[in-house]
């Protein structure tokens, strides 16, 4: 069996080994610290690779809005972890927000209620009109009472603050947040076809993003968050080498506990029902099973790991700043990720996670020296005078190789570097 | 009355020109959605592109000493339009046709179309930067100002404005009589409505998705450039646009024009009437109400103008998926 085990997982052996001696070759030439930071961003995002492999590889569900479920994990891991701001609670801020809350539960009751009248005998119509009544005094009542309060909020004391709790909850309520955002959107739009999926998401994703940046009394908006405290000892004196060590292992135990779960839920019969609905969705609902809860259950799981994953990244970042998330670097590289790495093997994720991640840091240097060349010989040759913003132009090569790769990998790999295995059972 | 003026200048009109717009680029989603049954999210950068394109050939024509009794970059968008429609049935040949021919699931057209919009993206910025360009090289825009009766200031309509409103009703009035006339038109709709069917008819598929690409790309194309004529020529307009044009398409119902008409028109409505100061209104009146009149009484604050065309297209896809005009569920 030896030997048969390893040609089994040649290609895995073969790939990984070579992703082993990259990294080795990056900390011998770019020296630990720098190594390190990266490897930890690298196994981060192989934290959200492994939630939208599961979401796209496990299920066919097309997420265009990572970003999204990234940034409110980050967001929320922010507000439970960072230290208590006094001047919020001794103002009669708490109040408000309180308030709010109260009046949050009591609209979702009131929606809750329109919009199971139909039970006690309302008429369709009715009920509609019901549901529209209530949606426009929630939104009314909310409105107003969130413009006063973030007024009242940012001028009292600035933004709330955190809740100074310890950063693993915050982590946990990262991917708790993420989840239930992915609950709401997954519950409207999985019954019907996968582009609304994608067109909900892209939305949800903008609007988060929206929401964070504007919202100073919550996040201080683009005013920025900073400095988030570490899991692990923080960095201090310059003593960067071992923070980052431990940072590392924390990251790569998380990512390893996972993918170990994720595996064994695969190779489980709820992992081969996920691959029937994928594979044949009118034979699976043949079966008797139910396709819309089922999606819902892996849509709601992967945007957890994905939440979990942001904060993981923002905490090691240390500064959270909403203009920081990006369609490009938080939704598309991921993409770029999983269907290059292989789609539906939670180990291609993890490979395409980290080769991507170190293919991507390495390329800005390289375009700018790229582009370098081309200026010199174009105003040596073609007496050609260069545009000013030269180098950041430059780097939307990257955005163009990006969208390249992904319909070159669509088009001639679609199994990706590392294919699914299909069990045999 | 200067009050209803204004209403009529920030809340109508903007309403109207936006909305012409959103109709223009959903009539272009929602044949390609009916059509080739993917949900094209390239659709923005391709208004961008025919946005270059004018650009490009109107400068091409000023350096040739062309003058005209009207700007030059209007008469652009003719043949922009056409160029656009070429580059779309080019990128179909290349990007989509051959993962059609493979038989792949939708959804992965819609990776493509992903892919897609990131080439164009980083293409344009590489070669243009992304400052803010003037569509009319050294020409100033006109602006009418026609007189209300009673008030002191006037509706304001710029060049471009006009040009637009008018060329969303001729658009419109050619697209109604090009589908209901003619053969091709016809074929269009059949392969809509049951793409099997139409195949055993003898409908030429290629002919059909080609027509697709020109109607898209070209009504893409005069959306971008008079976007961009009445604005600046940003490279920005991608994601931004795409889910008001999506939410229009949807509301509509998918595989329909005139919904994509009419769905265009209510999402644009809807948003500038949201972000509307409706305090102005009540001003006058302001003495006789029972309370205290808000500075800003807008529905959403302008930065999250971007959730109205979102909550309608939630609203829609719980309570009506098929949209409006009944258009298909895919």
């Amino acid at each position: 069996m030896e030997g048969n085990l390893f040609e089994r997982n040649r290609r895995d052996l073969t790939l990984f080994a070579g992703l082993a001696l990259l990294v080795a070759i990056i900390f011998l030439t770019q020296g630990s610290v720098y190594s390190l930071r990266m490897l930890v961003e690298a196994g981060c995002y192989a934290m959200i690779a492994l939630g939208l492999t599961i979401q796209w590889g496990y299920a066919g569900l097309f997420n265009v809005g990572v970003m999204g479920f990234i940034a409110a994990g980050a967001a929320s891991s922010v507000l439970i972890t960072f230290p208590t701001n006094p001047d919020f609670w001794n103002s009669n801020g708490p109040q408000l927000v309180a308030m709010f809350l109260v009046k949050l539960a009591f609209s979702a009751i009131l929606l809750w209620l329109a919009n199971v009248s139909g039970r006690f005998g309302v008429g369709r119509r009715l009920r509609g009109l019901l549901i529209v009544i209530a949606i426009a005094v929630a939104y009314l009542v909310l409105s107003a009472h969130m413009t006063t309060m973030a007024e009242q909020i940012e001028e009292n004391s600035g933004w709330i603050g955190g809740l100074g709790l310890p950063v693993l909850v915050g982590w946990i309520v990262a991917g708790v947040v993420a989840g239930v955002i992915a609950w709401f959107v997954g519950k409207i739009c999985l019954g019907l076809r996968s582009d609304y999926l994608a067109i909900a998401t892209l939305g949800i994703a903008q609007i988060i993003k929206h929401f964070l940046k504007n919202a100073d009394w919550l996040t201080r908006g683009t005013l920025t968050v900073s400095p988030l405290p570490w899991p692990v000892e923080m960095p201090s004196g310059g003593e960067f080498i071992m923070a980052r060590a431990s940072y590392l292992s924390l990251v790569a135990i998380a990512v390893v506990i996972i993918y170990l779960l994720l595996e064994r839920a695969y190779n489980a019969p709820w992992g081969r029902m996920m691959r029937a609905i994928r594979d044949n969705e009118t034979a699976a609902e043949a079966m008797g099973k139910d396709v819309t809860s089922r999606r819902i259950e892996i849509f709601v799981l992967g945007s957890v790991l994905m939440g979990f994953g942001g904060a993981m990244l923002i905490h090691f970042a240390s500064i959270y700043d909403p203009s920081g998330f990006l369609d490009l670097n938080h939704t598309f590289l991921i993409w770029v990720m999983v269907i290059l790495g292989g789609s539906g093997n939670n180990r291609g994720a993890i490979f395409g996670a980290i080769f991507v991640y170190i293919v991507w840091v390495m390329s800005e240097p390289i375009t700018l020296a790229l582009f370098d060349v081309i200026r010199t010989y174009g105003v040596a040759w073609f007496d050609w005078e260069p545009p000013s913003d030269f180098n950041s132009r430059a780097l939307q090569m990257r955005v163009f190789v990006i969208g390249l790769t992904i319909t070159l990998v669509l088009r001639f790999a679609p199994r990706g570097l590392l294919p699914e295995r299909q069990a045999r059972h | 009355m200067n009050d209803l003026v204004f209403f009529i200048n920030k809340g109508l009109l903007s309403g109207m020109i936006i909305g012409s717009i959103y109709a223009m680029g959903a009539i272009g989603v929602t044949m390609i959605f009916g059509i080739l049954r993917f949900a094209h999210f390239a659709h923005g950068d391709l208004m961008t592109l025919g946005a270059f394109v004018t650009l490009i050939i109107a400068a091409l024509l000023a350096s040739a000493g062309v003058v005209l009794p009207f700007p030059i970059a209007f008469a652009a968008i003719i043949p922009a339009m056409a160029v656009t429609a070429v580059l779309a049935i080019g990128l179909d040949k290349m990007f989509y046709k051959p993962l059609r021919n493979a038989g792949a699931r939708p959804v992965v057209l819609v990776m493509a179309s992903v892919g897609v919009t990131l080439m164009l993206q980083g293409l344009i910025r590489l070669f243009a930067g992304v400052r803010a360009r003037d569509m009319f090289i050294d020409q100033p825009k006109d602006i009418f100002q026609i007189p209300f009766p009673g008030a002191t200031r006037a509706m304001i309509l710029t060049e471009p404005q006009i040009v637009l409103i008018g060329f969303t009703v001729v658009a419109v009035l050619a697209l109604h009589l090009f589908l209901t006339r003619s053969r091709l038109g016809k074929a269009m709709r059949a392969v809509s409505d049951n793409p099997e069917l139409a195949r055993i008819t003898g409908i030429n598929t290629n002919h059909v998705v080609w027509a697709t690409w020109i109607i898209g790309g070209g009504l893409a194309c005069a959306a971008g450039s008079l976007l961009s004529m009445d604005v600046t020529l940003k490279p920005d307009l991608s994601f931004n646009i795409l889910l008001p044009i999506f939410a229009a398409t949807i509301v509509g119902g998918i595989g329909q024009p005139y919904g994509a008409i009419a769905g265009g028109f209510l999402v644009g409505f809807c948003e500038t009437l949201a972000v509307f100061n409706w305090s102005v209104l009540l001003r006058p009146i302001k003495d006789s109400l029972w309370f205290e009149l808000p500075r800003n009484m807008a529905l959403v604050p302008t930065e999250y103008k971007l959730m109205v065309p979102f909550v309608i297209l939630i609203i829609v896809l719980i309570y009506r998926p098929t949209g409006i005009f009944r258009g298909r569920v895919l």
